[in-house]
């Protein structure tokens, strides 16, 4: 059943980024539930170590909105909440949809949706069609998120 | 007489031009100045030492020399800038009837340089088009800003305010989610301001060079992963011009000094 649901979500999708006329890179299903995505996003486990060098990472544009426990990180941002605790009160599966889509759970959040590739406006050439991240970096701060304990 | 006292009042009210959701009250507009360190401040106050003030020298040799197949010098037609020039810049970008759109004060040079030079255009950043902005702006350092009062402009500043409203990008942020939502703020370490234009063309030690509010707009829209609008573009004119009218009442300060 939940199967059958997914794999019509992807068909939708597929015909969507078709009829647009996008050459979108095809993004893997996913299904909410409640304010979770309970289910990983890649088939191999995320790795904390990648996922805190990529918090941690500019590029990544994490830091340039929050702080958190990063001694090294000379430049953090004070626009969002510090990230220290988040695992206390966060699970793998609320962390998973705050960044997959936040404007799931707050539709006026700053917070850019890093798995996301559709209804945005004028995305740069070298950006458009691609998600912020991918997959596996997901669930790289995913399982790095969950370890921030007070 | 009370009932006159509040119907005048109600009136006074009712004249107020109505602030938009998210908007900067008149009084609590400020300068990217007031969110710079002493260093940077001392260095814009004092025109030895603000990089920029070499730009506006150049800019005035350029206005007294001639060029084009006019053999016509910018001073030949408008005379003194400490008094021709005075309080215009605080008004661009400006309606231009022959084009029925807004110009910015780079096209309007570059217009005279078309139509009254005969002398081809400066391209957009070059050092000679960023010397005579900076230079006429100069002239209206200290001049509050009334761009945008021009009645034909409203739809153009409504344009502008539309496209600062408008999330974009693959990082899908609005002008106004950083500049009237979050300044005072830091992104990643530095202040963000309230991206007032008063001190355009300025010097940007960042970029170690005097640069034009599109070069500014353009990097923000980069900076959100979206894809700037060329230089010109009537995208841009209309964005400076919606800043320029929200800067109403701010001292022009060119050429300022920024981190
Ligand atoms: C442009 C700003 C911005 C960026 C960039 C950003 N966030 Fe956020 N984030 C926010 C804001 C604001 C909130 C507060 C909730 C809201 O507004 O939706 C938030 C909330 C969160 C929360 C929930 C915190 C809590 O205590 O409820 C987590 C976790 C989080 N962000 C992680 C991240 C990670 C990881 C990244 C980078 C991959 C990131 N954010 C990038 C603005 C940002
Ligand atoms: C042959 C005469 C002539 C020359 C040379 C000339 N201009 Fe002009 N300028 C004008 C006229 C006339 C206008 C009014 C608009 C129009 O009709 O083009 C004008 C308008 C302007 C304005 C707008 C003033 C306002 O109040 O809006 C600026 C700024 C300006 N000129 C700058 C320059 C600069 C800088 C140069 C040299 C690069 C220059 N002009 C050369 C004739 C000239
Ligand atoms: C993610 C945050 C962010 C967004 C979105 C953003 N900017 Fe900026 N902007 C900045 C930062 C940071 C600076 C440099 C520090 C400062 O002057 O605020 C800046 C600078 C500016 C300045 C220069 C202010 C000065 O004092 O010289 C202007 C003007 C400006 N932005 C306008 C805009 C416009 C228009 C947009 C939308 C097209 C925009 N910004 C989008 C963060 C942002």
């Amino acid at each position: 059943m939940a199967r059958a649901f997914l794999h019509i979500a992807a068909l939708i999708a597929a015909g969507l980024a078709l009829a647009s006329g996008a050459r979108a890179d095809e993004l893997v299903p996913y299904k909410i539930i409640g304010d979770t995505i309970p289910e990983p996003l890649t088939g191999s486990p995320g790795d904390a170590a990648r996922g805190r060098a990529l918090v941690v990472a500019r590029t990544t544009t994490c830091i340039l909105c929050h702080s958190g426990p990063f001694p090294e990180a000379r430049f953090q941002g004070d626009l969002a909440p510090d990230l220290t605790g988040t695992g206390d009160w966060l699970s793998a599966g609320q962390l998973r949809l705050r960044l997959v889509d936040a404007s799931r759970y707050n539709p006026q959040t700053i917070m850019p949706s890093y798995y996301r590739n559709d209804g945005l406006v004028r995305v740069g050439r070298n950006f458009a069609g691609k998600p912020i991240l991918s997959a596996a970096e997901i669930e790289d701060i995913v399982a790095f998120l969950v370890t921030l304990r007070n | 007489m009370i009932f006159w006292r509040a119907i005048a009042a109600a009136t006074l009210l009712a004249a107020a031009p109505a602030l938009l959701a998210g908007e900067i009250p008149p009084d609590a507009r400020r300068s990217g100045y007031s969110f710079m360190g002493p260093d940077t401040r001392a260095m814009q106050d004092d025109d030895t030492s603000n990089p920029g003030m070499l730009f506006v020298l150049d800019g005035g040799a350029l206005w007294a020399k001639k060029a084009g197949s006019a053999d016509k010098a910018c001073a030949d037609c408008h005379g003194d800038a400490t008094t021709s020039m005075k309080g215009v810049a605080a008004r661009y970008p400006a309606f231009d009837k022959a084009l029925a759109r807004p110009i910015t004060l780079d096209q309007r040079i570059n217009l005279c340089r078309a139509n009254h030079q005969q002398a081809p255009a400066l391209p957009y950043e070059s050092r000679d088009l960023l010397a005579l902005s900076a230079f006429v702006a100069h002239q209206s350092r200290g001049v509050a800003i009334t761009a945008g009062d021009d009645p034909e402009l409203k739809p153009f500043v409504a344009q502008g305010r539309d496209l600062f409203m408008q999330r974009e990008g693959q990082l899908n942020l609005a002008c106004t989610n950083c500049h009237d939502d979050n300044f005072d703020k830091r992104l990643a370490g530095s202040p963000i301001t309230q991206g007032q234009p008063t001190g355009y063309p300025l010097y940007r030690l960042e970029w170690q060079t005097l640069g034009s509010i599109e070069r500014r707009l353009r990097s923000c829209m980069t900076g959100v992963r979206a894809q700037a609008y060329d230089y010109g573009a009537p995208e841009l004119v209309a964005l400076e011009l919606y800043l320029m009218s929200r800067a109403r009442g701010l001292a022009m300060e060119t050429p300022a000094v920024r981190p």
